[in-house]
């Protein structure tokens, strides 16, 4: 079969929007336009059980107890932002201490710093070489003046799923709200909010097969209530706790991406399981020095991160141009730093600068994961003959005992 | 980030890629940058006994604008006198390969890597007399 170039292999970046979602969502942007928020008539109505209806489907995703917990927003970012400002100015008289990790998206760690800023006192966890925050640590960390721990599903950059559950139980047992970031692992690894005890969990779209631009927040409404303070001042749309005209045609879409998440996620988990290892085995196979960034056991099963060593990502990135995947290496960064995610596992900063992420998901076939790992090894090969760090290495000098001179 | 043709064009047909004898007393090698910092570029250069730079190559870890960078400078340097290709300033490299500002300290490490394999010839000619 041809392969038909570029290779999207990036899925944690984003999702394609699946045909079926597309269908459910043309209706809603000219026949039925209503504004979700209008009480007083049909266009209205017909806007806002769609929008119930996608609540009802998300829910079911999660296992919430009810459409009414959960929240829509702009995406991830907006929710991790309501949750954790939302919780942290409510929740003020009682706490001021918040616990998280060094691996969380940017909009977590930076609405964390914010925080910090204004008085309050954040906890970052460190994880071990596996990507996984010990629960034991988050233990630890607990204290009477904390109010909220965020700990994500599962890794953007390295894939690995936290201990959720077992942290929840700690949670849970002091009287601490838990949020996690599940946009990267909802649909795709277990995720009930009831039975890991998680009372707040931003989701999105975009990133299983719905459209850009609409996420959710759950809010858990008993056992115990979440309260927030809004963010957003307006109308007080989606219960006070987000003003805003609700985007009915994203939602519509992600209603119907959370229903076929939830009925062909696992499935789709075990192929996509089968095509990862598939291509690891391959790369690992025919070159030697590759190396797995994170759990390979407690992952993401579309996700590999893989160092290669004495190549630089960003040079392997451009060898391999038609297919998209994405890298950790600083050269890829406006900030030149290479990956914190990386740098957290304690990989040294040479691998982070050699690590690739391949992202596998709905629409990756057998035949692209072999067309891709036969170009990543052939280019591999072709740039470690031009690294002088794999002559040296061949040689038998020892890196670490280099004299190198920085720049 | 689009890269420019010509970056395109050394990073995917590299000149003079490979390793001369660095024990040789007419070769000079300069091996700078760090992996920490993600870009390593080893440069030699092969002199004869007239001071022509007679051969160059390199090897370079690093991204597809280092690669570049170091391609382009063993080519200007080859045939050159030791003392033209000291002139040399990674400003060429820049404006030839069109390297965006967040790519200028590759040119450094280019122009950093010649100055050290000429330091590195001249103290192997001073030894042997």
């Amino acid at each position: 079969m041809a392969i038909k170039l570029p290779i999207f292999m990036d899925y944690h970046s984003t999702t394609p929007v699946d045909p079926r979602v597309i269908e459910e969502m043309l209706p809603y942007f000219n026949e039925k336009f209503g504004n979700a928020a209008s009480r007083s008539h049909a266009f209205g109505w017909t806007a806002e059980e769609a929008v119930d209806y996608a609540r009802e489907r998300i829910g079911k995703l999660i296992n919430a107890q009810s459409e009414k917990e959960i929240v829509f927003t702009s995406g991830a970012t907006e929710s991790n932002n309501v949750a954790i400002k939302g919780v942290a100015e409510f929740y003020k008289d009682k706490g001021n201490h918040i616990i998280t990790s060094v691996i969380e998206h940017k909009a977590v760690l930076d609405t964390c710093k914010r925080l910090e800023k204004e008085g309050y006192v954040v906890t970052y966890l460190g994880v071990g070489k596996d990507g996984r925050v010990d629960p034991d640590d988050v233990k630890k960390a607990l204290t009477d003046k904390t109010i909220l721990v965020s700990i994500m599903l599962a890794n953007n950059e390295i894939g690995t799923v936290q201990p959720i559950e077992e942290i929840g139980k700690l949670t849970r047992e002091r009287g601490v709200l838990l949020h996690s970031d599940a946009v990267q692992g909802v649909g795709k690894v277990p995720f009930d909010v009831q039975q890991m005890n998680v009372d707040l969990a931003s989701i999105t779209a975009h990133k299983m097969y719905g459209p850009k631009g609409v996420g959710a927040l759950y809010v858990r409404r008993s056992k115990p209530r979440v309260r927030l303070v809004a963010q957003m001042d307006g109308g007080g749309h989606e219960r006070g706790m987000r003003s805003g005209t609700l985007n009915v045609p994203g939602i519509v879409g992600f209603g119907k991406a959370a229903e076929i998440m939830m009925n062909e996620g696992k499935e789709e988990g075990v192929r996509l399981l089968a095509m990862r290892e598939r291509l690891r085995k391959k790369l690992q196979s025919s070159l030697e020095e590759v190396f797995v960034n994170g759990s390979l056991e407690h992952r993401l099963p579309g996700n590999l991160n893989v160092s290669f060593a004495f190549v630089e990502g960003e040079a392997m990135m451009m060898a391999i141009k038609d297919v998209a995947v994405s890298s950790g290496s600083a050269c890829t960064s406006a900030s030149l730093e290479p990956s914190y995610v990386l740098r957290a596992l304690g990989v040294g900063d040479e691998l982070a600068h050699s690590s690739i992420r391949f992202g596998l998901g709905r629409y990756t076939t057998d035949e692209e994961i072999d067309y891709v790992s036969d170009l990543v090894i052939d280019k591999v090969k072709h740039l470690r003959n031009m690294s002088p760090l794999y002559e040296m290495y061949k040689d038998g000098i020892d890196l670490k005992s280099v004299q190198w001179v920085a720049h | 980030m689009a890269y420019s043709d010509k970056v395109i064009d050394h990073a995917e047909n590299p000149r003079n890629v490979g390793t001369l004898d660095k024990d040789d007393p007419s070769v000079g090698t300069g091996l700078v940058g760090a992996p920490a910092c993600g870009d390593v570029m080893r440069l030699q250069i092969k002199v004869s006994d007239d001071g022509v730079i007679e051969d160059a190559k390199f090897k370079t870890f690093g991204c597809g604008s280092a690669i570049a960078s170091s391609s382009l400078a063993t080519e200007w340097i080859k045939g050159k006198k030791v003392e033209e290709a000291e002139a040399l300033k990674n400003v060429d490299i820049v404006n030839e390969l069109n390297l965006p500002p967040v790519k200028i300290h590759c040119s450094v490490l280019a122009e950093d890597a010649i100055k050290s394999a000429i330091a590195d010839y001249r103290a192997k000619q001073a030894a042997k007399r």
